[in-house]
This record gives structure tokens, sequence and C-alpha cells, in this order.
């Protein structure tokens, strides 16, 4: 069994989650047509009900359009697309700056720190 | 729609079901959960009409049920009910000629799902393959109820898995109420929309899954182990 999701927290949240990530990697492009529901609930081995819920949850933050008879489609609207990259992009840096205060490192430990590891980062893969 | 008023079972002095009372709503998976003897077989057998409450009243679709309900609903028994000498196919066809809203088509598809050969004998079937073709026969129903008693019970992993894809692939969730008693509560963690535990003849918790796992962050397993100490 699949345990790509924690069972602890709601897991139509998780699959929007999942879902958003694959929208802005660009597994999913603007208006590509989203498995039917019942495709995705088989795929995750999730209730299609639930993935029914995040497929509503993604349409009423416009990030997914249905059209009737024709299926749920991701927008094309550039706009929203880019402010979702944004915000993917604030939660991530939030995530990891929590954790780093967590363990007590300062701003300045914390912003060094990282741009020493993209430099390093980026000589390797040079 | 299911519903159970003040429902009390007595197997002579023992009772099975103390005062159950549940309403459940159409378009969902629902899991029964408890220890064995704690009456989930019985709540399936008295929603199926194969068992009379001592008191109370029982309603699938506002009917009264009795034994004609067989009608409206599916029912998958805990046991190996079957006829040895017949081959998958010849199954499908009994069950074909018992109920009129059997749907051969559909039985194919699971079959063909599940990767089960039509022209083998039941007798000479796995433990696995015989889970599997009880998987095929009672979701090739078009019924408004699913009554599932422990389609998982002692079946390995992969097995287990593949009924669990069979559920999600070929249960019409838009007309259909599949309720499912089980033990193995961590492969349906994910597909169950609601949990019923009970205990001793009493139903002691029902839940939205989500709900529980949005407002108390705990899931089922941890659930239960809770409200069962």
């Amino acid at each position: 069994m699949s345990d790509i999701f924690q069972s602890s927290q709601p897991i139509y949240q998780q699959l929007a989650e999942r879902m958003k990530r694959q929208i802005i990697r660009g597994e999913l492009s603007p208006g590509d047509k989203l498995p039917s529901v019942r495709e995705t609930g088989l795929d995750v081995s999730v209730n299609p009900n639930t993935v029914q819920r995040t497929y509503r949850e993604l349409e009423s933050m416009q990030i997914v359009e249905t059209r009737r008879g024709q299926g749920t489609f991701v927008t094309e609207d550039q706009s929203v697309l880019d402010s979702l990259r944004e915000e993917m992009k604030i939660k991530a840096i939030s995530d990891f700056v929590r954790e780093m205060q967590e363990m007590g490192y300062s701003d300045d430990e914390i912003q060094n720190g990282l741009t020493n590891y993209l430099h390093e980062k980026g000589e390797t893969n040079a | 729609m299911i519903t159970l008023k003040d429902v009390t079972k007595r197997y002579g002095t023992k009772k099975a079901l103390d005062q159950v009372n549940l309403e459940l709503t159409p378009g969902k998976l629902i899991g029964l959960v408890g220890e064995n003897g704690s009456g989930k077989s019985t709540t399936l057998k008295l929603i199926a009409g194969l068992n009379h409450p001592t008191k109370g009243e029982i309603k699938v679709n506002g009917e009264k049920v009795n034994r004609k309900i067989a009608r409206s609903v599916s029912y998958l028994s805990e046991l190996d009910e079957y006829y040895r000498f017949f081959t998958v196919k010849q199954s499908i066809a009994f069950y074909a000629s018992q109920f009129e809203d059997f749907d051969e088509e559909k039985a194919y598809e699971i079959l063909k799902f599940m990767k089960l050969n039509p022209y083998d004998k039941l007798k000479y079937l796995s433990k696995g393959n015989r889970g599997r073709l009880k998987i095929v026969l009672s979701l090739s129903r078009h019924v408004p109820v699913i009554l599932m008693d422990e389609p998982l019970s002692g079946l390995d992993p992969m097995v287990r898995n593949s009924i669990v894809r069979g559920l999600i692939s070929f249960i019409d969730l838009e007309k259909q109420l599949v309720l499912i008693t089980t033990h193995e509560i961590r492969e349906l963690e994910n597909v169950l929309d609601e949990v019923i535990a009970i205990k001793d003849g009493s139903v002691i918790g029902h839940h939205n899954v989500e709900q529980l796992r949005e407002e108390k962050h705990t899931n089922i397993v941890d659930w239960m182990t809770d409200i069962y100490e």
C-alpha cells in the first residue's frame, strides 16, 4: 500500500499539495486535462470521494477548472500559476527558516549558510 | 440509506447487539471495526435480512428489512459459500441467473482486473483467488447497498492490495453505499469515508475519517486504540 500520505492529516489536502507540486514542476502543464477522479484514486490508492474533494479545493483556488461534460483542466491563467509558484516558494522557505530558528541559528548564519551552500553546489555542478 | 433504530439482537441469553442506532448515507465507503465477537457480522447479517433483530427496526431505503431485501442488498459472506465444482465462468452465470441486477459485462471487466481465468474450477483456486472472485461477484450487481464481511481477512498483502484497488475502481460511489467489516484497517485507512467502532454490541464511535484527521490529527488505528482503552 502506498505510503505517500500521512494518515493523521486530511488526505484531500495532502493530495492537493502533491498536485500543486506537479503543476509547478511542469509534470502537469497549463490546459492539461487531469485524470478522472477514479483514475487518480487508483493511482494513489485513495477514495474517489476524497479525490473529488481535492479537485474542488483546487478549483476554489482557481488552479484548475471543471468544464461541464469534459473534465477538469489545469488553468491557463498565467497570473494564477505565477502566484502559485510564489506561494509554494514562500512556504518552502518559511518551513526551512522555522526549522533553522528552532535549532538556534541566527538570521546571518542562515543567510550565509545558504549562500555558501548554493555557491559550493554551483561549483560541483559546473 | 440504511437506518438502525434501537436494534438489539440476542442469541439465547447473549446480547450480540445492544440498542444500536445508526444512520448510513449513500455514496460512501464505511468501515465497521471492532474485536472478534463485538457484533460486526451480526450487524451485517441483520441489514442483509439474513437474521432478525430481537428488538428495534432496520430499514434500507425506507423499506423495512426482511429476506426480500436481497433485491437491493449485495452481501459478501465471510465464509466461502459457492459450488466447488463450478468454474469461475459458471459461477458468474449462476449469479446472473439469481439476481436480475447482475451485470455480466461488469463481472468480466472486474475478472480481468483481478487477473482471474474464467475456465478455472473453483476447487482448484488459491485462497487469494477465491477472495478475488467473491469481490467480482458482489461488486457486479447494480444495487444501492453492498455489504462485505471481512473481504481482506486471511489474504496475503498482494491480494489485499488488489481487492482495495478493485473497490476503488468498481464501486459506483454516486449511487452505492458500501459497508465493510475489517481487521485490516491500515489497508483501508485511505479509502474509507467513515468509520464505526463497535464494542460488546454497542457503537462506541462513528466518524468521518477526514474529519478525524483534520480535527483530531489522528488516524483510524490510533483513534481505535484510544477509544478501546
